[in-house]
């Protein structure tokens, strides 16, 4: 072969085993530096795989059916939006924060204005407070049901993320009459809210309650009950508290492993203080405790959503003294962080007194899930490490922003 | 013994000949027509499963969706991927195809409708059942793909693991009827319903219905497509007619376990009640209709087992199970005698 003139370019297995190996990127030749067994195999779960839900991209040295070591990959969907919110006005940059997380948008757009809000000092009315709630209690039961029917879909099971869509579509229909939008809503603004909910609105939100309870029941019969299903996850990815800790878990991962700490709790914002919730906690340490506890957070998110309805005050949606468009920001710095449905979104904020931030920092929860499952998932089997990845709630976007 | 194990059509005539021939093409347009049906049915009783309405756009009810599928996987270019092995990657799609004829052959449709009458009707279907397995083997090697090498993989040890407790539970009829003809035993159970295998071999039927599943690599046994962890398994890189064939080759198998578990344990052409107009041969369509139903009802209703726990099933308790069972019907027959 060395010796022929024409060597076939493309013909990589005179130097691997595999010519598989051979034609993958930077990645994949730095992954197998640090190749465990000599005879185990590197696959590529991804960027285009069914169960990355999305373009995330995972390395595996597998050897037969396990799972040796495993290595994310970013890169995939990378958008700047940190750099976004150094160049564009905070009006500019607002509508960015829905399309970082498409299926918890409202949370994103109140740890923007939160941090803005905080910066500029500026006072929000209490009714503007309650909306914000009940949108984004709305928009985490939304989040959490489809996580359901997409862990689901991972474990094979292909029908309840169709019935999840069901309940996803009564709460995007609420949602748009007040967003406009049903995906990457725009709710918040500095200072309150772009729009008042109507008696319509009031009126699905109250059908939508006992719906969602006996829906939530229903889901607990088909699937939680089935054999296989628990026989999937219980005990599959335990993940103890010191590991949360070490990686910086925060959300449902944290409360599954036993920890009961919620921003909403911990650090309460708006008007989080004025209602009676419980932190659910993870009977279990594994994919079951953390499915349980989503399952029981869902139920949390309704008791929310009945007593702001309750007490509802009236009065003005947006502060008087609410920015305009060529305001500017003062000089300072300003931390908020949200309670997401995936855990604790963070945003930094630095002004300078120029018409756009100085730096802004958005702590994204799914990065800091994810990166604990390449520990996670060592030494699993491949359909386990693919049950620990979709039970971490992934939403690509949000990781890869 | 001798005189059992030889086949009684040895003598070859012309009329024979013709017999089998017509047989055949009967069957293959039988094997096309199921897909065709299946598909459609398939994609209907997931869209009802699901609060759907599944396919309804092409033709009235959507009832020509398949058609317009079939032209399209027709026109689809066959990609045959780069340091495969082309002969296998082109071979294993007919290979899961081909033995599918043979099976069919000897299934008995009504009291005298078979193609072939061969006393070892039983023993020909279980011989060719594992040829579905090579197929698969052969295309997830051929196709130098690691996620069709994990799907071949699997295949081999799950072929291997649901092949022993199907013929344990089919080997104890043979006991009870002392045949492995199937018209021998499909007329064994005629009379009252009691006198059906799925009542007096209920644990037979239990196994044979899981290994079913196993056999035919349908959910939520379908670790060798194993959409959500391999992308689609051995068929991964296949593309039109390729894919086309082993997803006949699917149907076909889900029409062949059917109609066994027709004719060997839901009483065969044999009615539970009289309804004029009709006779045997619809009543066993009826019956494996309502089997291949149940079949696409489970798999749209459960997850998918994982792969040691798959092999648990099968090692731990589908085998003793199936040993009992034999034990207990030899000790029957032997105590209570003919």
């Amino acid at each position: 072969m060395s010796g022929s003139l024409f060597v076939n370019p493309f013909h990589f297995s005179t130097m691997h085993e595999n010519p598989g190996d051979m034609l993958g990127d930077f990645y994949t030749h730095n992954f197998e530096k640090g190749r465990i067994s000599h005879d185990s195999m590197i696959i590529n779960l991804g960027p285009q795989h069914p169960s990355t839900h999305g373009v995330l991209r995972i390395l595996a040295e597998l050897h037969g059916e396990y799972v040796l070591r495993a290595e994310p990959i970013l890169g995939y969907l990378h958008r700047m939006h940190d750099k976004m919110g150094q160049v564009k006005t905070p009006w500019q940059f607002l509508p960015n924060t829905g399309r970082v997380d498409y299926l918890h948008p409202i949370a994103w757009n109140w740890a923007y204005v939160g941090a803005v809000e905080r910066l500029a000092g500026i006072e929000v009315p209490e009714r503007a407070e309650y909306l914000r709630v009940i949108a984004c209690e709305l928009n985490r039961i939304a989040s959490h049901v489809m996580w359901w029917g997409a862990f689901v879909l991972d474990l094979g099971g292909v029908t309840p993320i169709l019935y999840a869509f069901e309940e996803r579509e009564k709460i995007n229909d609420m949602l748009q009459i007040v967003t406009g939008s049903r995906l990457t809503m725009n709710y918040m603004r500095f200072g309150g809210v772009c729009a008042d909910i109507n008696d319509r609105f009031i009126k699905m939100a109250r059908e939508f309650i006992p719906r969602m309870r006996e829906r939530l029941e229903m889901y607990h019969k088909l699937v939680t009950g089935n054999v296989i299903l628990a026989r999937r996850i219980t005990g599959i990815g335990p993940f103890d508290p010191d590991l949360c800790y070490r990686y910086g878990v925060t959300g449902p991962c944290l409360r599954g492993a036993g920890v009961a700490y919620d921003t909403r709790r911990a650090e309460p914002y708006g008007v989080y203080d004025r209602f009676r919730f419980d932190i659910p906690v993870g009977e279990t340490n594994c994919s079951m405790g953390r499915y349980m506890v989503r399952m029981r957070e869902v139920e949390e998110s309704l008791k929310i959503l009945e007593q702001a309805l309750d007490q509802l005050p009236d009065g003005p949606i947006m502060a008087p003294k609410a920015p305009k468009a060529t305001w500017k920001l003062p000089a300072g710095e300003a931390y908020f962080a949200v309670e997401g449905a995936r855990g604790k979104i963070g945003i930094h904020l630095a002004g300078d007194g120029g018409k756009s931030p100085y730096r802004v920092k958005l702590r994204a929860p799914g990065f800091s899930n994810l990166s604990l499952f390449a520990e996670a998932s060592q030494g699993t089997l491949l359909a386990d490490a693919l049950a620990i990845l979709g039970s971490l709630d992934l939403v690509i976007p949000e990781i890869d922003r | 013994m001798e005189t059992i194990l030889v086949p009684y059509t040895t003598d070859i005539t012309l009329l024979s000949v013709l017999k089998l021939v017509v047989a055949l093409v009967a069957i293959i347009l039988l094997l096309i027509a199921n897909s065709v049906v299946m598909v459609y049915l398939e994609r209907k009783v997931a869209g009802f499963v699901q609060r759907r309405p599944g396919p309804y756009e092409v033709g009235p009810w959507g009832i020509l969706q398949t058609v317009a599928d079939t032209v399209k996987l027709l026109g689809k270019q066959i990609l045959i991927p780069g340091n495969s092995d082309r002969f296998l990657f082109l071979l294993a799609p007919v290979l899961s195809m081909f033995p599918m004829f043979l099976m069919f052959l000897v299934i008995p449709y009504g009291p005298i409708l078979t193609g072939l009458e061969v006393n070892l009707g039983l023993l020909l279907i279980l011989a060719f059942a594992g040829m579905e397995g090579l197929a698969v083997i052969a295309g997830g090697w051929a196709s130098n793909n690691k996620y069709s090498l994990i799907g071949a993989a699997r295949a081999v040890s799950q072929s291997v693991a649901y092949e022993i407790p199907l013929i344990l539970a089919i080997l104890a009829l043979a006991f009870q009827h002392g045949s492995l003809d199937l018209s021998v035993l499909n007329r064994a159970q005629e009379g009252w319903i009691w006198n059906w295998n799925i009542f007096t071999q209920p644990l037979a039927f239990l196994i044979f219905v899981i290994t079913c599943f196993g056999e035919t690599n349908r959910a939520p046994f379908d670790l060798p497509e194993g959409e959500s962890e391999l992308t689609g398994g051995y068929h991964t890189e296949y593309s039109g007619m390729g894919f086309a064939l082993f997803f006949m080759a699917e149907y076909t198998s889900m029409m062949l376990v059917s109609f066994l578990a027709a004719v060997l344990f839901l009483g065969g052409s044999n009615a539970p009640v009289d309804i004029p107009l009709i006779n045997g041969v619809w009543w066993t369509l009826i019956k494996m209709g309502a089997f291949m139903t149940f079949m696409i009802w489970v798999r749209w209703t459960f997850p998918r087992v994982r792969f040691d726990q798959l092999l648990n099933i099968n090692w731990k308790w589908l085998l003793p199970l199936g040993l009992l069972n034999l034990w207990v019907t030899a000790l029957v027959m032997k105590v209570v005698g003919n």
